[in-house]
């Protein structure tokens, strides 16, 4: 009952993200989507898991839920963009794109020998769900923050993915990857700011000058 | 031992980031490219044997040798560099600014190291990854409008690149998930290859696919090249020819490594069919660029698009041709970061880096002038280079394999490179200079930057000549790895 | 006891109206009007003649019988919960979903009969909303249809009980499927955030515009009809959440008619803090209205 409920709120936040106009409200749902993903992933595990993992699950959602989106947070206010996320793709059409991907994921899902020890195969849906909508967000988006956003929620969909499929790497790899996320969108992060310093702007679609 | 090859560098990277003085900060960068050669060297001369996450067997004992060959030669150009561009900009800003980039580019060595003598397939993610975290500082060190477009361009479709790597890995470890027996190993690529018939192989299918396009991503294979060219352009040269010489390759290892695996759990042909389309699609499309090409970077950007296709049609290919591509992989390394350090001193004598815009190079310089068109007989495959002689062995090995529509298709290629390549460069050496006399003398020779490029042109030739007995060993023993034995 | 609810659908149905502008005055701190003033209101219209204008044609007067005589008729085919509808068959629901397009199609025709723009205009809106919204009706429908294995809208909703939603672990999809009626339920009604039935200037309304030229009996026929049109619409919502809680047809009447007013109250209370959204953005609510229906039936089915 508990993986259900929270495979819906995750679903709700996704249509959130496909559909929202606003940058802020894109940032407070990455990060609840990252704390829902961590508790669905953390819910759907059959096995007891060893405490180690649980701190593991415990720091992702502290660096996932709090520290990057309060980054964005403040990318967002010093970098002063409108507040629009100004879509390549419209709103509606990026919402069917998504009920597509998400069709696709669960019929993925369906036709692939998985593991025998999982939990819920629809948690496996929705954390490839949730990947492929960080990529329509990377595709159909062209401000710099946005696009940053999407990797967020690509990183999150592949972190359950890697959860509900029951296969975890040792503690120290676990932590490497989830310190390289939080590099990299600390990098993109502090690029965002000099793009927008050079360009007076973070829109990527006059990104136009390198081309062949 | 083997942790210090890439705990130093991480150590004097960091260390770099609060060194105040620019001097003692560019010795350190000149000791530790020292350091780190002599330290593979010692590594190389040790067992082979590997065991555990990080170990260093043959296949990344060559690696690292091109790495650290490169990474000296570049950080010797970096000082010459760094101290020509520091006098014509203000002090204040400029301090931390270096001190950056130094720092970053030595920890970028660090996490080059790792990946390649990384052993478990997660490491050698997280490895990757972090280059490319430490390398975006480096492409839009100048802080220009079009460094930073390179520079976004180059995190983000390289990050989301690896992270469809990453989805790669999770499905290996799904490999596993199915037999009781395979549950408690590591997953290092070498018990993976050991156990490969007990993999699951529909998932090891997926694991390959994912693996391929994420880390081809990184090794620019077409249609996943895109930032590359932005990438290079628009770095310092010295870090293009890193980025060129150094990070493809360890991309490409993690591509091969993974082959390894596939062939021996039976899908070979599966692999080889993926690896040899990604191969002739970065061929045709480097040189469809290459011909109309109008910027000399840029240019040997899609090269190196070009030379990682023929190596992945290497690795596809089959085992005849192993042996060529890493001896492939050997000279265009060392071939590329000599063109780029050239072409960092084109862009310094002319300030453009429009290739229609430099004429008479050879009157004007006469060094540099020698070395470009000898860098460019070189990329092209002309003998006496070592890169004639790989790409020799690769196409009689394609010959042998019998893959006819593939040898053609790189054959054609080939032609149309050397073509389009030398109507660009033969135009910039020879030609009427457009600068007049007065401008023409005081070229005063900055020996940072043309012993870094000269050297690599003597290693080139030598391999040309002859293959010294050691590296043939290496060779050898990794055309064996390669094999699966 | 299917002609029992149907027949107090016929009489409490305006009393809704009454309820959701209670609430309203509640809100703005008025008194509102009495609680029976949508009964005056018919009863004074009912007694009213019409005025034709020369230009319009028989559709005119068409339109609003006919889209009286569509309420009645698929207020007939819909259940009350647990208790059957008066009639049924297999395929029903296609039936319900139609006879509803047919009063609409009549409403809209008879506006554009007028020739009016600002009239031409409403139908137009009215024309895209309800085609939008349309899909997602059917397809949350169709989601029931497939979990109970019937297409009778009785039978459908007669399957539903507690175990079934429970047990099934149904419950997030319910609400899913229960926030995708309700917005189709605004838009089909006229509501805000779709539309405002209280507006006074042509160019923002949608509905209202539409009905600008009728009166008299005419109109009583038309504000009777969305009268019944706001009944069978929470219906379809109720109908989801009564037979949880009891299986009797009585408990299924008397929850029906506690939950129908308290969503009238729900209405009160979204009018009264939303704004109506923007013209150009209400595509994108449908679309949501959509794509919640279709989470249900993925769950339904997977």
């Amino acid at each position: 009952m508990m993986d259900q409920v929270l495979i819906a709120i995750v679903l709700l936040i996704s249509i959130y993200m496909l559909g929202s106009s606003r940058l802020g409200g894109l940032v407070n749902a990455v990060a609840w989507q990252g704390l829902f993903l961590c508790l669905l992933a953390a819910s759907v595990q059959k096995t007891n898991m060893p405490w180690h993992e649980w701190v593991l699950i415990l720091l992702a959602i502290v660096v996932k839920a709090l520290i990057l989106p309060l980054l964005l947070k403040r990318a967002l206010r010093e970098t002063l963009v409108q507040r629009e996320v100004e879509p390549q793709l419209g709103y509606s059409l990026s919402l069917f794109i998504g009920l597509l991907l998400l069709v696709g994921s669960i019929w993925t899902v369906w036709k692939l020998p998985l593991p025998p020890e999982i939990g819920n195969p629809m948690a496996v849906a929705i954390a490839l769900f949730t990947l492929m909508v960080g990529l329509l967000l990377i595709v159909a988006r062209t401000k710099a923050i946005t696009q940053t956003i999407g990797y967020l929620t690509m990183e999150n969909g592949i972190y359950v993915l890697g959860l509900t499929l029951a296969v975890g790497s040792p503690v120290v790899i676990e932590m490497g990857i989830l310190l390289d996320v939080f590099v990299g969108v600390l990098v993109m992060g502090i690029m965002i700011f000099n793009i927008n310093r050079e360009f007076d702007h973070i829109n990527t679609r006059h990104f136009t000058a390198l081309k062949d | 031992m083997i942790f210090t090859l890439f705990s130093a560098p991480f150590v004097s990277g960091l260390l770099s980031f609060v060194i105040k003085r620019d001097k003692v900060r560019r010795a350190l960068l000149a000791f530790t490219a020292l350091a780190h050669l002599l330290l593979v060297s010692l590594v190389s001369s040790g067992p082979q044997t590997v065991s555990g996450w990080i170990g260093a067997d043959a296949l990344s004992q060559l690696f690292l040798f091109i790495t650290s060959l490169l990474f000296l030669a570049s950080s010797i150009y970096t000082i010459g560099y760094l101290s020509s561009h520091s006098q014509s900009e203000s002090q204040d800003k400029r301090f931390s600014r270096e001190a950056g980039f130094t720092g970053c580019l030595i920890l970028f060595l660090s996490m080059m190291t790792l990946a390649i003598i990384s052993q478990h397939i997660s490491l050698f993610w997280v490895a990757i990854e972090a280059t490319t975290l430490l390398s975006a500082p480096l492409i839009c060190f100048q802080s220009s409008a079009r460094s930073l477009e390179a520079s976004w361009k180059y995190l983000l479709i390289c990050s989301v690149g690896i992270a469809i790597a990453l989805i790669g890995n999770i499905a290996m470890a799904v490999t596993c998930s199915f037999g009781e027996a395979l549950k408690t190993f590591p997953m290092t690529f070498n018990e993976l290859a050991r156990h490969a018939d007990l993999l699951q192989k529909d998932w090891l299918k997926i694991a390959f696919v994912f693996m391929l396009i994420g880390y081809g991503t990184k090794m620019g294979l077409a249609p996943m090249h895109t930032w590359l060219p932005d990438a290079h352009s628009e770095s310092p040269s010295s870090v293009s020819a890193l980025l060129s010489g150094a990070l493809l390759n360890c991309a490409f290892l993690g591509i091969l490594r993974t082959n390894i695996i596939l062939n021996k759990a039976g899908l070979g042909d599966f692999s080889a069919k993926l690896l040899i389309f990604f191969g002739a699609a970065s061929l045709l499309m480097a040189s469809w660029f290459i011909v109309q090409q109008k910027d000399f970077k840029r240019l040997l950007a899609y090269s190196s698009i070009e030379h990682m296709g023929i190596l992945a049609v290497a690795a596809g290919a089959g085992v005849n041709t192993y042996f060529g591509g890493m001896l492939h992989a050997v000279n265009h390394s060392l071939t590329k970061g000599m063109l780029f350090m050239v072409a960092g001193n084109i862009l310094n004598i002319y300030k453009t880096k429009s290739s229609s815009d430099v004429r008479g190079l050879i009157r004007r310089a006469p060094l540099t002038g020698f070395l470009w068109i000898a860098g460019f007989l070189s990329i092209c495959g002309v003998p006496p280079f070592g890169t004639f002689v790989s790409e020799i062995t690769i196409l009689t090995g394609l010959g042998r394999q019998h893959q006819w529509l593939i040898l053609s298709l790189m054959l054609a290629s080939l032609g149309v490179i050397f073509v389009g390549m030398s109507r660009i460069v033969i135009f910039m050496v020879y030609g009427e200079s457009p600068l007049s006399d007065e401008e023409k003398g005081g070229q005063r020779i900055d020996y940072w930057t043309i012993l870094p490029p000269l050297s690599l042109f003597v290693m080139i030739l030598i391999l040309g000549l002859w293959i010294p007995a050691p590296l043939k060993g290496l060779l050898d023993q990794a055309t064996m790895i390669l094999r699966g034995y | 006891m299917p002609l029992i609810s149907l027949l107090t659908a016929l009489i409490l149905a305006p009393f809704l109206r009454s309820i959701i502008n209670k609430v309203k005055a509640f809100f703005a701190g008025k008194q509102g009007p009495p609680l029976l003033q949508p009964y005056y209101d018919l009863y004074k219209l009912s007694r009213k003649g019409a005025v034709y204008s020369s230009v319009t044609s028989w559709v005119f007067r068409a339109g609003p019988v006919v889209a009286l005589g569509t309420s009645v008729t698929a207020l007939i085919l819909m259940p009350t919960a647990r208790i059957s509808s008066l009639f049924q068959f297999q395929g029903d629901l296609l039936l319900f979903a139609y006879i509803l397009g047919l009063g609409r199609f009549f409403t809209i025709a008879a506006a554009m009969d007028t020739g009016s723009s600002f009239e031409g205009m409403g139908a137009s809106r009215e024309a895209l909303y309800s085609a939008l919204a349309e899909p997602g009706l059917l397809l949350g429908l169709g989601g029931l249809g497939l979990i109970t294995r019937s297409i009778s809208l009785s039978a459908m909703y007669g399957g539903i009980n507690v175990d079934f939603v429970l047990s099934r672990g149904l419950l997030p999809a319910f609400l899913f499927i229960l926030v995708a009626f309700f917005i189709i339920l605004l838009a089909e009604n006229s509501r805000i955030p779709v539309d405002d039935p209280t507006t006074h200037l042509e160019l923002t309304m949608i509905h209202e515009v539409m009905i600008l030229d009728h009166c008299g009996v005419d109109l009583a026929m038309i504000e009777y009809a969305g009268a019944l049109k706001i009944w069978l619409m929470g219906l379809l919502i109720t109908g989801l959440i009564v037979p949880v809680f009891t299986t009797s047809l009585r408990g299924s009447l008397a929850l029906s008619i506690v939950s129908l007013f308290l969503m009238a109250m729900l209405i009160g209370i979204i009018e009264s803090i939303m704004a109506r959204l923007k013209l150009i953005r209400i595509p994108r609510l449908m679309a949501v209205a959509f794509i919640f229906a279709a989470f249900w039936v993925i769950w339904v089915a997977g």
